[in-house]
């Protein structure tokens, strides 16, 4: 009952502050809607490079719709790159290419870098392919040469033999018939046996994807734990200032002046901001899914409980949090304290790969596990059973900072 | 004979090294109204938050309606006006009472009449739809002494009541605690204006935490053989200051 007094009262409080419902519900979709337009069209991505008196064929096998090529008479790279904002110039000498990045961004260096590669492999190939022609040409000649010389051979050893033949028959010599006969047939054998050339396989690839399809993005696979992020970071700061807001306006130890049980205002606000991240949650959810046309492959109930989940972490930890804080500005200092790892945690860094020492920070972290859990429904389709064990983490986190919320306003009334 | 409502027996408290309440004993019949003066920073509003349980004290017990403090159920039977305007601005003044009364238990059917009760008991009647955010400091502190009358409880404690009140106000909130007291109820005051000390009808003079004096405002003046009761506490300062110097 007193509980859900406190609910109201939030509810009350949230609707009349217009501007920071503003920002909970409309912040996110705002930069989701960034993000979507800034990740989209990743590939499109153009690197510059001069080139300076190299091959044409050179040249031609590098210019991909990556690399744009531009012609200078200088040979200093070094120069023509700051001159012409380049990121990589090519030189020649002999058959040795020099190539010099401007290395400002990596993205580009590794964009001619690949290019270069690929190119002086499909030259390589084209050379070897030229080569190989030319010397079949020569070993069909060859061939056609010596065809020609044992059919000669050949028709000099048959008539040599058939005159041997008539003259055996002639003298009624049968045996020496028949065994000559037979020699004819094996030098007349030879001559017909096939040149067969072998046929070379050509490879074509046919692509499957088990999550998602070929327009994947970069986008679409960090949503899931964006999802998570906002959730998270709008209800720390919203719940966490607004404890704090009540600790130093003196309505905490207000309110605890009356029988209300200290575990009744956290219960009132775990259900009250509670409410509106569900609100955010469906509202960023819906607005990905619907606008964005992102393919959700797992249950969109799995997608809200665990956002819920990891919302009621932010909750409890934003008011544990808010404890150490005197005022708003050192609410905000926490932030970058708290909040910003844990998106470093959640995905965007592949956390198997990490030091093992950074490994074990990530399982400190709640965010780590949702939005793993996000990742795996929204790109996996898994199901409660391949979550559950996150989503019990997550339920773990929200209890051990409830009981410590609890027992911390002990510092505003005894019992 | 009335019962008591506050029995303090030697209550002291500190903080870190310093000594806030030393050894006070305090006892609150019913249908009276109980000055506590003292300089800021004296222990004053240590000692209602060791009356109401919010602090745990040392040494001593403190027993309100017969039950040992802290103990969360008889906080419901406390009226309490804190130090500091506790409101929430954004909500109505209705809405904060409202809110005091659904967490003080007040029945549903009888919260709308306590409200207008209250809200008419410190002159707020027609302002209480209006946001606490456009309130001015007095107010506030009207609405704070009204929040601390909803349940109708037996016991107020006001901690500094009339801070900020213009004096007719304030004059008419004393005409209401008087009558309040007429029905049997006690206060427990705080204050640093001495005209409000002699409308008590007992008053204890605190002073780093010590009871300096007490008694009746007319037994103190008569005890220190002055005629106000400013001069009462100046003169009991002086002979602490006296006497702690000979220590």
């Amino acid at each position: 009952m007193r509980t859900m007094a406190i609910v109201r009262r939030v509810f009350k409080q949230m609707l009349r502050d217009k501007r920071t419902l503003a920002l909970m519900f409309l912040a996110p979709l705002l930069i989701m809607t960034l993000m979507y337009f800034l990740f989209q069209n990743n590939t499109t991505q153009v690197a510059s490079l001069g080139v300076h008196h190299v091959d044409q064929s050179v040249v031609n096998v590098i210019d991909t719709k990556n690399v744009t090529i531009h012609h200078y008479d200088s040979s200093q790279a070094r120069k023509m790159i700051k001159q012409h904002d380049l990121d990589g110039y090519l030189t020649q000498k002999n058959g040795q290419l020099t190539i010099t990045y401007s290395n400002s961004n990596p993205t580009n260096t590794s964009l001619i870098k690949a290019s270069l590669q690929s190119g002086l492999v499909k030259l390589k190939m084209k050379r070897l392919v030229t080569v190989t022609k030319k010397q079949r040409a020569a070993l069909e000649s060859q061939q056609a040469a010596l065809k020609k010389l044992t059919a000669a051979q050949t028709q000099a050893t048959v008539t040599k033999l058939k005159t041997a033949i008539a003259q055996a028959q002639a003298r009624g010599d049968q045996a020496t018939a028949e065994k000559l006969q037979k020699h004819l047939k094996q030098a007349t054998a030879t001559t017909s046996s096939s040149t067969q050339s072998a046929k070379a396989t050509s490879y074509t690839t046919k692509s499957h994807y088990i999550y998602g399809s070929s327009d994947s993005t970069f986008f679409e696979s960090f949503l899931p734990a964006f999802l998570g992020f906002f959730v998270f970071f709008f209800v720390f700061l919203i719940s966490g200032v607004s404890l704090l807001n009540e600790r130093t306006t003196g309505t905490l130890s207000r309110l605890l002046a009356t029988p209300i049980r200290r575990s009744e205002i956290i219960m009132g606000y775990l259900i009250g901001y509670g409410g509106f991240a569900i609100i955010q949650t469906v509202l960023t959810v819906v607005f990905t899914i619907t606008v964005f046309k992102i393919h959700l492959v797992g249950s969109i109930w799995l997608v809200f409980l665990t956002n819920l989940l990891l919302a009621l972490v932010a909750l409890t930890l934003g008011i544990f949090i808010s404890t150490f804080a005197t005022s708003e500005f050192q609410m905000i200092q926490f932030i970058p304290l708290i909040v910003v790892p844990q998106i470093f945690f959640a995905g965007l860094v592949p956390v198997d790969g990490m030091a093992s020492w950074l490994q074990a920070i990530a399982h400190i972290m709640p965010l780590y596990y949702g939005a793993n859990a996000l990742t795996a429904v929204v790109t996996k389709g898994a199901g409660l059973g391949d979550i559950g064990v996150n989503l019990l983490i997550l339920v773990g986190f929200m209890v051990v900072l409830t009981m410590l919320n609890i027992v911390g306003m002990k510092r505003y009334r005894k019992v | 004979m009335a019962t008591d409502y506050v029995i303090a027996k030697q209550v002291s408290k500190h903080f870190g090294h310093q000594q806030v309440l030393n050894q006070i004993d305090l006892t609150l019949p019913a249908g009276m109204i109980y000055g506590l003066i003292g300089p800021s920073g004296a222990g004053k509003t240590t000692l209602i938050k060791s009356i109401l349980g919010m602090e745990v004290v040392d040494s001593g017990t403190v027993k309100v309606m017969d039950t040992v403090m802290p103990n969360r159920a008889v906080m419901a039977q406390v009226g309490y006006m804190a130090q500091s305007d506790a409101l929430y601005e954004t909500l109505t003044a209705r809405e904060n009472l409202t809110l005091f009364g659904q967490l003080l238990s007040v029945p549903k059917i009888k919260l709308a009449q306590m409200i207008d009760y209250a809200a008419g008991l410190v002159d707020l009647t027609s302002q209480l739809d209006k946001r606490v955010s456009g309130y001015s400091g007095g107010m506030k502190r009207r609405l704070s002494l009204a929040i601390a009358l909803i349940q109708d409880p037996q016991l107020l404690i006001l901690d500094e009541p009339t801070v900020g009140i213009d004096p007719e106000l304030r004059q008419q909130i004393w005409t209401e605690l008087n009558k309040l007291k007429d029905t049997g109820k006690s206060m427990l005051v705080t204050t640093h204006v001495m005209d409000e000390a002699e409308r008590c009808d007992y008053l204890m003079l605190i002073r780093h935490g010590i009871a300096l004096a007490e008694g009746t405002p007319a037994a103190l003046k008569q005890q220190y053989a002055v005629d106000t009761i400013e001069q009462v506490f100046l003169k009991a300062g002086r002979m602490q200051d006296a006497n702690d110097g000979n220590r």
